[in-house]
């Protein structure tokens, strides 16, 4: 496996990924052999499967739609550029960072780009608006079957009045961006990844 | 203000007159007692020696009761000293309290001193350490914020032990220094005593830095790391303080010496560690079984956590760290399997002993300044004082430093600096050093400690505020966290759980959902009883929810206007919003506020007790209470509205029920159904209406759910 690992990782790869992502290069090297650790099928791509390999991932709340976030659309396979993709959000914004020219497009780890995530994981079809069915899905999954229904739709409404501005009854984005404002969204959405 | 203020020092100097009187070493002669007959016991009352003479009516017999007596003046004392300095108006906002009861106490020192010429009752060690202590480390133990301390424990343990460290070894090896240099008057002051002098100088006392962070309110990341190093930091400071003592009674120290006192620094906080948890585990499990005799189990806490305490002292291991560790492990067993009053009077039995713990200590700290055994010597003195700002903030630079890289949100600059400047020393260092044994220096010790403790308390402590202030320390935001917040950071949570997953990472999540499942799967199983394991916190808080509208909590704040003309029910939301942020994890250590040794049923507190009453009587009688609301409301009532949402407990129809008064101000005469619904068009007013009924019955199965969820 390891020299494998080796092998398939170019050098011009991993600058393009450090560039998308903002990874450092001995940080990128190990996520690529945990990728290859987790690819059984040894294709080069991580299915669905691969991911629910992971035990605690099965037993997570919000397991399936994690796992969901890292394929793109429509697509059954993510290969490790896409893979580096959705973990880039989680890497810790450096103080370096924030000075960065503005200009050069924000980085995925931004803030805005963390509870775009986050935003992804309730809004299923992707109409940008999180419904309040949409938003009764999770809440389901994240409390278990020892809650009522109508308990769990009183939750869900306050929620949304909570954030709802325009009356559409449905969290939009920005609605979401504005309630979790006082959140320290930065540091809660960072994983250290050791160098 | 004045009055009440003027009577409380009246009190208190007639209390003082009253002791100083009763406090001399031998009780006098009673004054009426009668003349002594041949073969009768002198100090028996009148009754015996009346033969010959007439009964007596009125006697006094002070010496029966002495020791209780004098107990008890003393704690009246310093409860009334507490009193009149709450109601003396501006006074706590510029003094901080532990600073007026010193000086309570000095006044109490000298008055005493003055009528009887001699020194004091001093504050012993023993009684210091067995009584004084443990109530207030476990009032602190207790309402710990949990979560937050366990997320900061590297950096305190860093801080308290290689901080405490380093301050003792760098004080130690200074004042050496100090005194060979003037070795005029400090010729016979050993290494090992300048040691033992820094090992119990150096250690940052938990009841200082609470009483004065009370006053300053820091955001409560920085709270938990200069009170938690203060708690653990007793572990090292009881180890160096007895190795430097048993050093000093060996004719000669070696390595081997050096490197086992080292182990033991370690065998004693992990003893102590341990004795905590073991009886933190047993109370737990005792709790479990109170549900025949509520009143006793509050007891259960005390007895426990005492036990713990003194089991720790025995085997000489850190007595502080188990108290904590026995507070921290019970506390969330003992609140799920114990009434709502026994949960009460816990809290509000542990914040009066630890109130009147720290009161005692700080005027006794006053009345033993006033002593005959001061010796004063400049250049030590001096040097102390300068020598433990220095050493503290060196530390406290050097370790953050390091720190810093490790941790994800960093200790800034000002954090710094109020960690070094919060340092206070307080009573644990004056018993230490009356502890020591006798040397020609000790008197310089004590009175070396004496004044190290007054400058920090006073000067550090009455300074901090406004320094805190200038620096623009980051301050706990007043905000409480909404549901959406609520909700979302326990997605962002289970989504980082996951992320570490799949990236092979055990990062704090991993940790902290393995507890958890732990702890669901078998601790709570075995530790709380059947019928109160609740299956989630959500629905945990919800339940909490109806729990409070039924007790009538009068402390919503005021609703955000722009809430008004929705159909959904905003005094819930200011209800559950207030629950929540009581009651679910904390997943932000910026909002939290931190522990509050003066407050319970405020924002301010930290924990709050989660479990639903016991008698779920409201949730059987919803349909009374809709009858009840359909009576138009009038706002100026305020009681009416007041006692109305307590009596509409789960019916929850807010909206067709009375307001609260802070939900309409503009509104002076809004009916009950109409009352925020003035700006709406007909259809939504006809439509809220419309659906209140439907609410109404859907609650009413839902509170019917609720407790058939409750009995299975």
């Amino acid at each position: 496996m390891g020299s494998r690992a080796s092998t398939l990782l170019r050098e011009e790869e991993i600058e393009e990924i450090k560039k998308e992502t903002g990874f450092s290069h001995s940080q990128i090297t190990r996520l690529y052999s945990r990728f290859t650790s987790l690819d059984k099928g040894e294709n080069g791509t991580l299915s669905r499967e691969d991911f629910q390999r992971i035990p605690e991932l099965a037993i997570n709340p919000l397991g399936d739609r994690i796992i969901n976030a890292f394929f793109p659309e429509s697509e059954d396979q993510v290969n490790f550029r896409g893979f580096m993709r959705t973990l880039a959000h989680f890497r810790p914004i450096e103080d370096n960072e924030k000075n960065k020219n503005p200009t050069a497009g924000e980085p995925l780890n931004s803030r805005t780009n963390k509870l775009l995530f986050a935003f992804r994981l309730y809004d299923l079809d992707r109409d940008d608006k999180i419904s309040r069915d949409e938003l009764l899905q999770v809440l389901r999954m994240m409390v278990g079957v020892n809650i009522s229904d109508e308990q769990l739709g009183s939750i869900a409404d306050r929620t949304i009045q909570e954030a709802d501005t325009n009356g559409d009854n449905s969290i939009s984005f920005n609605e979401f961006i504005k309630v979790l404002e006082k959140v320290d969204v930065e540091q809660k959405m960072s994983i250290r990844f050791l160098h | 203000m004045l009055a009440p203020r003027t009577l409380s020092l009246l009190l208190s100097a007639s209390l003082l007159g009253f002791s100083g009187l009763t406090l001399p070493a031998e009780p006098p002669p009673h004054p009426h007692h009668p003349p002594p007959q041949p073969g009768l016991n002198g100090s028996d009352g009148a009754l015996s020696a009346d033969l010959p003479v007439a009964l007596r009516v009125f006697s006094v017999d002070y010496h029966h009761v002495q020791a209780p007596f004098e107990i008890v003046l003393w704690i009246m004392l310093a409860s009334l000293a507490k009193l009149g300095f709450h109601w003396s108006g501006r006074v706590p906002a510029v003094v901080p309290e532990s600073c007026l009861l010193i000086m309570v106490g000095l006044l109490v020192g000298g008055v005493i001193y003055g009528v009887r010429h001699s020194a004091p009752p001093t504050l012993s060690a023993e009684a210091f350490f067995l009584f004084l202590l443990p109530p207030i480390v476990l009032d602190a133990g207790y309402f710990l914020p949990g979560r937050l301390f366990f997320e900061n424990l590297g950096t305190i343990l860093w801080y308290a032990v290689l901080g405490t460290l380093w301050n003792v070894l760098g004080i130690g090896l200074s004042l050496h220094g100090v005194c060979l240099l003037a070795s005029a008057s400090l010729g016979d002051v050993s290494l090992l005593h300048c040691l033992l002098f820094g090992s119990l100088i150096a250690a940052v006392d938990p009841v200082a830095v609470l009483s004065v962070f009370q006053e300053v309110r820091v955001n409560e990341q920085l709270h938990i790391l200069v009170f938690g190093e203060s708690l653990l930091n007793d572990a090292v400071t009881v180890v160096l303080y007895k190795l430097f003592e048993s050093f000093l009674r060996l004719p000669s120290v070696s390595g081997l010496d050096v490197l086992l006192g080292g182990c033991r620094v370690l065998a004693v906080g992990l003893g102590g560690l341990c004795v905590g948890l073991f009886f933190g585990l047993v109370a737990a499990l005792t709790s479990r079984f109170t549900s025949r005799a509520p009143v006793i189990a509050p007891l259960f806490v005390f007895l426990y956590s005492y036990l713990s305490y003194l089991t720790s002292e025995m085997l000489h291991l850190s007595g502080i760290t188990a108290i904590v560790t026995c507070a921290v492990t019970m506390k969330q067993y003992v609140e799920a399997n114990v009434s709502e009053h026994s949960n009460i009077s816990i809290q509000y039995f542990l914040k009066m002993w630890s109130s009147v713990s720290e009161t005692l200590i700080f005027i006794f700290l006053g009345v033993s300044t006033i002593q005959d055994i001061h010796m004063w010597s400049w250049p030590f003195v001096f040097s102390t004082l300068l020598l433990c700002l220095v050493w503290r903030a060196s530390g406290v630079l050097l370790l953050t430093a390091v720190v810093n890289k490790l941790r994800r949100n960093a200790v800034t600059f000002r954090d710094q600096f109020i960690i070094a400047y919060g340092g206070l020393r307080g009573a644990i260092c004056f018993s230490l050093v009356f502890l020591i044994d006798d040397f020609p220096k000790k008197r310089l010790f004590i009175t070396t400690t004496i004044v190290v403790i007054l400058f920090t308390v006073f000067v550090q402590g009455m300074t901090i505020k406004p320094l805190v202030e200038l620096l623009d320390v980051k301050r706990k935001k007043r905000a409480l966290p909404t549901v959406s917040e609520e909700i979302h950071s326990r997605l962002i949570d289970h989504l980082l759980a996951g992320i570490e997953d799949v990236v092979g990472y055990w990062g704090q999540h991993y940790w902290k959902d393995k507890f958890e499942q732990f702890n669901r799967k078998y601790l709570r199983r075995f530790l709380i009883r059947e019928d109160h394991q609740a299956p989630s916190s959500i629905l945990r808080v919800y339940q909490e929810l109806e729990r409070r509208e039924q007790r009538g909590d009068e402390e919503a704040p005021p609703v955000d206007p722009r809430r008004h003309g929705r159909p959904l029910l905003p005094e819930e939301m200011d209800s559950i919003r207030r629950i929540l942020s009581r009651n679910l994890q904390r997943f932000s250590n910026k909002q939290t506020p931190a522990y509050s040794r003066h407050a319970l049923h405020q924002d301010a507190a930290v924990e709050r007790p989660r479990r639903p009453l016991h008698s779920h009587q409201s949730l059987g009688e919803p349909c009374t209470h809709h009858t009840v609301t359909h009576r138009p409301q009038q706002a100026e009532d305020r009681e009416f509205s007041g006692a109305h949402r307590v009596r509409a407990g789960l019916s929850r129809s807010h909206t067709v029920c009375s307001i609260s008064p802070t939900l309409s101000p503009g509104d002076p005469s809004a009916s009950a159904q109409g009352v925020r619904v003035d700006p709406e068009p007909p259809e939504a007013h006809t439509s809220s209406r419309h659906q209140a009924p439907e609410d109404r019955t859907a609650k009413k199965q839902l509170s019917f759910i609720l407790q058939n969820e409750q009995q299975q």
